[in-house]
């Protein structure tokens, strides 16, 4: 069996984002790998050591995302794969340029993160699901391989489902499917001999990107000691009431 | 023509359909095509309240939801010359649509504030990098585009009553449903909710949500909870706000013993207005706040259903 986990290298949510030219400057950021690709990461890890086979991770983006890709083989996967391109992409077009690697690869399972921390895009897991010809399970919360099909459970808009999914197919991963675990020292060691293909990726964009800003909504900062509960729930619902209008 | 996909409960338009199609009329107008409407129904659907709103109206009851059975119905009635998709934004349609805009090698803007028609192209504004930076985008046509709701206003019926056409609609391989598990619901959904009172960590417990409840419902409003909160089991994943949950954008968003990690902040952070209570003075949810209090929540929040009892009085 082969287990592939699609992965991207984004800003670190708590990293400082700064704007150069109507752009966002990620030179002076933490970059990681996508933590919602970590548990893609981590399931293809659990399945491999469970049902045997192979875990490779793919990822795509610049020649730094690199690091993202010796992050996850830092946790254990087997080999990577890289498709290199510099600047915006958009998840239709990152999906097209992965498509003929991921046939190439012929996995079992394709798993990447439900939504990306950098264009907050929800598309690649359904894009590629698409490419590949086969059928998608969005936001999984469980899988369990029974023969060539696996159960899996996984959130829908109001609650949740349990279906069953002929292989190979996609899942989109999220919080509550596993625990990601931290690269160790030997892992890292060893994960600076695997192998990295590199392939110059075939991109046609679709969207193209104007302009970015960042708009921190100056907020008012108004807060009350609540020392005293009731004086204070008193003037915030004052406050509410007669300045904000909200209530 | 410009394609509406009319999300809807089963016997009524959502309002994130009313949106789509406020934005729809708009980008047809500028193309001078006509407006058509695709019905997707499990069993069921609000049939003639959607011929209301369309010129045509494309149907069609293709079973229980799947990705593959919903994106094989866009595309059957998409195929009929859509210039445009557009479509509310919801979990499940931002998943379907990665594999209809890939199918018609279209430019996909999820999640817009606005659209509009420059020069042949659709422009758009939508929220990226966990919602903390608004990036201006554009596609040339066809273009799929979602609808964030609560950006634009809501569409009026046309005043006519639209051709039905009912799509044949191609079996896809797709998932086999199993069993759905259903979340209890309660009052307004939290996406569209005027108000959200969420409860944190700091709650200390499942018990003390039955005051978050009270609070909500006093305020019309929905319930939220955090990531940790979800994680012990407090609540359920559907009220989970965050970049792991759902996003939401209300007048007024309370966040109760939360401690404003970026990933919740993600999921709430464009609210008109945010009060936070938190007996952690340096607690960050306090920088982003625009009212606070600092205090024990367990003594602030019966205070303050007090208060807004008094004021409704």
């Amino acid at each position: 069996m082969k287990f592939v986990a699609v992965i991207r290298q984004v800003p670190d949510g708590e990293s400082r984002l700064r704007i150069q030219e109507g752009r966002v400057d990620l030179s002076g950021a933490t970059l990681i790998l996508d933590q919602m690709d970590e548990y893609a990461v981590e399931e293809a890890l659990r399945l491999k050591e469970k049902h045997g086979g192979e875990a490779i991770v793919v990822g795509f983006g610049p020649e730094r995302a690199e690091e993202a890709i010796r992050t996850a083989l830092a946790m254990g996967m087997d080999r990577g794969v890289h498709v290199v391109f510099e600047g915006f992409a958009d998840p239709v077009a990152v999906a097209e340029a992965l498509v003929p690697v991921l046939q190439e690869e012929a996995p079992t399972l394709v798993l990447t993160g439900g939504q990306q921390a950098d264009w907050d895009s929800q598309a690649l897991g359904a894009a590629l699901a698409e490419g590949l010809g086969v059928p998608v399970v969005a936001w999984t919360t469980v899988i369990e391989l029974e023969g060539d099909t696996a159960r899996a459970k996984h959130d829908l808009d109001e609650g949740a489902e349990w279906v069953r999914v002929r292989l190979p197919a996609l899942f989109t991963t999220q919080q509550g499917l596993n625990e990601p675990r931290y690269p160790t020292l030997p892992g890292i060691m060893k994960a600076k001999k695997k192998e990295v293909r590199k392939v110059q990726a075939e991109v046609r964009p679709k969207v193209v990107l104007l302009s970015e800003e960042i708009q921190e909504k100056a907020r008012l900062g108004r807060i009350l000691d609540g020392k005293d509960p009731v004086a204070a729930a008193e003037e915030l619902v004052r406050l509410l009431h007669e300045e904000a209008k909200v209530i | 023509m410009v394609l509406v996909v009319l999300d809807h409960d089963g016997n009524k338009l959502r309002k994130g359909t009313l949106e789509a199609l406020t934005r729809a009329r708009r980008l047809a107008e500028g193309l001078g095509e006509k407006v058509a409407g695709v019905l997707l129904a499990e069993e069921g659907a609000p049939l003639e309240e959607a011929r209301k709103y369309v010129d045509i109206l494309y149907t069609a009851t293709l079973g229980p939801y799947t990705a593959e059975r919903w994106a094989a119905g866009v595309l059957a009635a998409a195929k009929e010359g859509a210039k445009a998709v557009v479509v509310p934004s919801s979990r499940q349609s931002r998943t379907y649509l990665g594999r209809v805009a890939y199918a018609l090698k279209a430019g996909l803007l999820e999640d817009t504030l606005d659209s509009s028609l420059e020069g042949g192209e659709v422009h758009a504004t939508r929220y990226a990098y966990l919602n903390r930076v608004t990036q201006r985008v554009k596609a040339p046509l066809p273009v799929v585009l979602t609808v964030k709701p609560n950006t634009t206003p809501l569409a009026e019926p046309l005043g006519t009553s639209a051709e039905v056409v009912p799509l044949s609609v191609p079996q896809v391989p797709t998932v086999e449903v199993l069993e759905r598990v259903a979340e209890e619901k309660k009052g307004v959904s939290l996406t569209e909710a005027n108000v959200v009172v969420t409860g944190g960590r700091g709650m200390g417990g499942p018990e003390a949500f039955k005051l978050v409840e009270e609070l909500a419902a006093l305020l019309g409003g929905a319930v939220g909870a955090t990531r940790a909160v979800v994680d012990a089991g407090w609540r359920p994943y559907g009220e989970q706000v965050g970049q792991t949950g759902k996003t939401v954008q209300p007048a007024l968003y309370i966040a109760l013993g939360v401690s404003g990690a970026v990933q919740h902040l993600a999921g709430m952070n464009k609210s008109k207005y945010i009060v936070a209570v938190n007996k952690d003075p340096e607690a960050p949810i306090f920088k982003h706040a625009d009212y606070g209090i600092v205090g024990d929540v367990h003594h602030v929040l019966p205070a303050l259903i007090e208060a807004v009892k008094k004021l409704k009085d």
